[in-house]
């Protein structure tokens, strides 16, 4: 077996791997980057970004094809639309992306081997590849292993089964399509399959959907699906596939039990950390339920051992995950640091799209926090009449006593680009008075931030 | 949720009783496993007292310097919090006592109660009440358990000068910390240390309560003074061949002997001074009216430690050389210092010496070491012209100041024995000679 040394050995080529390995290569550490897939992980093969891509797709699609007569003017008589192009154009962002990423790590000397990685000790890893196993030993070793969907035990992955990633893949558009799990997966997913032509069917054991979310924003939500004709299920679980496996047999509260025909299951109930098939058990790290225990520097029980990404427990989020690779490279050269970041934004990108920073209400209370809360809704801002989609609000929630900004929601359209001063606002450590005095652009959707400042401090002015 | 009574430890050797010197926690505050509760202070050490679990404090066992005894209640928590699964454990008051702000020391609680919680003995290396580091200097600073609010940028910058921010109060809106905040007070912990720069009224009143060693100093030199009628007498020595001598004796046995200070010398002037006059090396119990005088030499050695004034004993000087006495004069400075001298290391004392060092001054008035009679103080060394003959002649001199209780010792006593003391060391090989 060859046997080679490094600074930094890192498992696992995703958003928090291959940005470790960056910012490492970038510090002068010398550092070896082990991916057994495609660079880019979960996010840019199979998840944000080809979804976003579907989304866009199908949102295009659906808007042309209901467009016969719109207010302002446009009929559209004749839509094409063709589904092998759409998984053509999204492979090939996917490649140029990915492409990206290999030409940053390149670029900042990382050694990228292709092969399968099995950890011998903290300090000791091997990688199969076509050409052979090598050894490599390393004084840092990273686990970017990130996550994998959730299996459901009556509802097995396989045949007519799916998961999200090979929901993505697929080159034709099922004409039925249920899905099991009315998280954001699910419902993105659902959404741009609905809006593709899908007869969809959304399953969920919570009595409602988005669950993590609190009502009144997933609200705009629940109302865009009753327009799209997709039916909502909830308090209903899924009891396995029928004989034949072509439909699903759920039992729904009070309802009892039901059968759903589809040609494609997709089931989204969550993900969970990989952990298993490299040699993990080997070190015996404190675990922290299914996930790596890490500290605020994303060190783990043993020395010199960091992981970061969705292996290291919620939010499992890409974002989250580059931000501690980063961190720990900066960490393994020798700098201070540690995550402390106050508010890490939450996207779903249905239609509306939802978005979360920091507290939401219940949570500020739950945490003791006497909150004042605002909302201003789109219904009142001119930007979002021009654009014919008035649906939704923009939320902010502040301490009491002294205003600081504790947290902001927002469902609408395009409300995921406002996360970003949301969070800023936050990290900052912003009063609502800073809010309400910064001058936003005229017209545009983000003045419901500063108008919901306004009336959290009684002052509103255009509601 | 139960609320569990964390109790004080047996914090070993005996020790029945322990100061509390320290809170770490107040109530209502949020701990973590192994967070700090407490520190306490028994008679050889300060003892870090943790939480055994997460949770909650709901009540403190005593204000600060509350004494208690071990096994009764130091804090009660309400386990639970921070997703700690509380134990199904009913509220833990086993001897019905409850917590009160100052739990009487009870002589049948005396013996120790075996607890299961894991304690700490380490020694506190600094004075107890500054184990709370903090930037300006001497200040203690409660440390709030919330997130100190500022932009990452300064956080980044807090980290990198290694700045708690709980420390830095921040002027902004909601109290958030701005760069000129963080500028000020990294600019204000640099003029701790340089001294200030310009001269301002400064009407600021620090209080300070008054515990640990430093109360049980303050009691003893209070009560000594009442007790002991004091009288001091200065007498100056002529130490130019002591001084050759001990300098020779360092050259010569540069290894394996430790070397020779002082103060050896003077133990050892004091163990042949005290053979003719008994009466000053003795212990006087005024309660009982009976004077004790001692075979032994046991001597006190008066050590300065960060936490205050501490008299480990030399015992059985009599039986020491030179340099036997000096290593263990030495071990017992290091072991008073660093906090880890043994509670009979610091007991038992017949005659006291004490030396200031390099600082020495020219005279002092020495308080004694009650219940002793006699305490020898030596001062600063310095070259002196003396008249000799017919000219003056540089000769090395240092003072002796030494008091005594003239309840028992009289002048005359005092100052036949002090010259005896400067004979000896005027003339060292005398020391040298063991009769």
């Amino acid at each position: 077996m060859q046997e080679s040394a490094a600074e930094v050995v890192i498992i696992g080529g995703g958003p928090s791997g291959y940005v470790a390995a960056i910012r490492a290569g970038q510090l002068g550490l010398r550092t070896v980057l082990i991916e057994g897939g495609a660079l880019g992980g979960t996010c840019l093969n199979v998840g944000c970004i080809p979804s976003k891509a579907l989304i866009y797709a199908a949102d295009a699609f659906h808007s042309a094809s209901h467009s016969e007569m719109t207010p302002f003017g446009l009929s559209v008589k004749q839509v094409g639309f063709d589904f092998a192009r759409t998984v053509a154009w999204k492979d090939s962002i996917v490649d140029r992306l990915t492409g990206g990423v290999a030409s940053l790590l390149k670029k900042s000397g990382v050694s990228v081997i292709s092969g399968t990685a099995e950890i011998l000790d903290g300090k000791t890893v091997t990688v199969t590849t076509a050409g052979g196993t090598t050894c490599y030993r390393a004084k840092h070793l990273v686990l970017a292993t990130g996550s994998v969907p959730q299996a459901i035990k009556t509802l097995p992955f396989g045949g007519n089964v799916i998961s999200s990633a090979e929901l993505l893949s697929l080159r034709e558009i099922p004409a039925r399509l249920v899905v099991v799990g009315a998280g954001y997966i699910g419902l993105e997913l659902g959404i741009a399959f609905a809006k593709l032509g899908s007869d969809v069917t959304v399953v969920e054991a919570d009595e409602q959907i988005l669950p993590r979310w609190d009502a009144a924003l997933t609200r705009p939500v629940v109302r865009r699906l009753e327009e799209l004709k997709v039916s909502v299920i909830t308090s209903a679980q899924a009891q396995g596939l029928t004989a034949g496996a072509e439909s699903l047999l759920i039992e729904q509260r009070g309802y009892g039990l039901r059968e759903l025909p589809a040609d494609k299951f997709l089931v989204a109930v969550g993900r969970e950390p990989r952990t298993k098939g490299f040699g993990l058990e080997r070190l015996d790290l404190a675990m922290d339920g299914k996930f790596v225990k890490i500290d605020d520097r994303c060190e783990t029980s043993m020395s010199n051992v960091w992981a970061i990404g969705d292996l290291t427990g919620e939010p499992m989020l890409a974002h989250r995950a580059m931000a501690q690779g980063a961190m720990v490279a900066e960490i393994m050269a020798g700098k201070r640091r540690s995550f402390d970041a106050v508010a890490i934004p939450a996207v779903c990108f249905t239609d509306p799209e939802v978005a979360s920073v920091g507290y939401t209400p219940e949570q500020a209370e739950m945490d003791g926090h006497d909150v004042k809360v605002a909302t201003f809704p789109f219904a009142a801002n001119g930007r979002a009449l021009t654009q014919m989609d008035d649906a939704g609000f923009v939320r902010i929630v502040a301490r009491a006593s002294d205003h600081l900004v504790l947290g902001a929601q927002a469902v609408g359209a395009g409300v995921s680009e406002l996360t970003s001063s949301l969070a800023l606002a936050i990290e900052m450590g912003a009063v609502l008075e800073d809010i309400a005095a910064t001058i936003g652009a005229h017209p545009t959707r983000s003045e419901a931030i500063h108008e919901a400042a306004f009336g959290a401090l009684g002052r509103g002015l255009h509601a | 949720m139960p609320v569990e009574l964390v109790k004080l430890p047996d914090v070993g050797e005996g020790v029945a009783e322990a100061e509390i010197v320290e809170w770490h926690v107040a109530v209502g505050e949020t701990v973590r496993e192994d967070q700090i509760l407490a520190a306490v202070m028994t008679d050889k050490a300060t003892v870090e007292i943790p939480s055994p679990r997460a949770g909650v404090v709901v009540e403190l066992g005593g204000e600060l310097g509350a004494r208690l005894a071990v096994g009764s209640p130091l804090a009660g928590i309400r386990f639970g919090a921070n997703g700690d699964v509380a134990s199904e454990k009913d509220v833990d008051r086993p001897d019905g006592r409850a917590l009160a702000s100052d739990v009487p020391v009870d002589p049948q609680a005396g013996s120790p109660v075996q607890t299961e919680q894991p304690y700490d003995r380490r020694p506190n290396d600094g004075h107890p009440a500054n184990a709370h580091r903090n930037g300006v200097a001497g200040v203690e600073v409660k440390l709030a358990p919330v997130r100190p609010i500022a932009s990452p940028a300064i956080r980044a910058r807090a980290r990198e000068a290694g700045i708690d921010l709980r420390l830095v109060s921040g002027s902004g809106a909601a109290g958030r910390i701005t760069h000129d905040d963080l500028a000020g007070y990294l600019q204000n912990r640099s003029n701790a240390s340089a001294g200030p720069r310009i001269a301002q009224r400064n009407d600021a009143v620090e209080q300070i309560k008054v515990v640990g060693l430093r109360r049980r100093i303050a009691e003893r030199m209070a009560e000594t003074t009442r007790r002991v009628a004091h009288f001091s007498y200065v007498e100056e020595v002529d130490v130019t061949s002591l001084d050759e001598l001990r300098k020779q004796l360092n050259t010569k046995f540069v290894e394996g002997r430790p070397k020779l200070t002082l103060l050896p010398f003077v133990v050892a002037a004091l163990v042949h001074a005290v053979r003719d006059f008994p009466q000053v090396n003795a212990t006087y119990d005024d309660d009982q009216e009976v004077v004790s005088r001692h075979g032994a030499v046991h001597a006190g050695i008066a050590t300065q430690t960060p936490s205050g004034l501490m008299v480990p004993v030399l015992f059985h000087a009599e039986a020491l050389d030179l340099w036997a006495c000096a290593a263990e004069i030495k071990r017992l400075a290091d072991a008073a210092r660093q906090g880890t001298a043994r509670r009979e290391e610091l007991n038992g004392s017949t005659i006291t010496v004490t030396s200031l060092g390099d600082l020495g001054g020219i005279a002092t008035t020495p308080v004694i070491n009650r219940p002793e009679l006699a305490i020898v103080g030596v001062n600063r060394m310095m070259i002196r012209p003396m008249w000799r003959d017919d000219q003056f002649v540089p000769r090395m001199m240092m003072n002796l100041s030494s008091s005594f209780d003239h309840r028992i010792i009289d002048g005359y006593e005092a100052a036949q024995f002090i010259r005896r003391m400067k004979e000896l060391l005027e003339a060292p090989a005398l020391l040298l000679v063991r009769n």
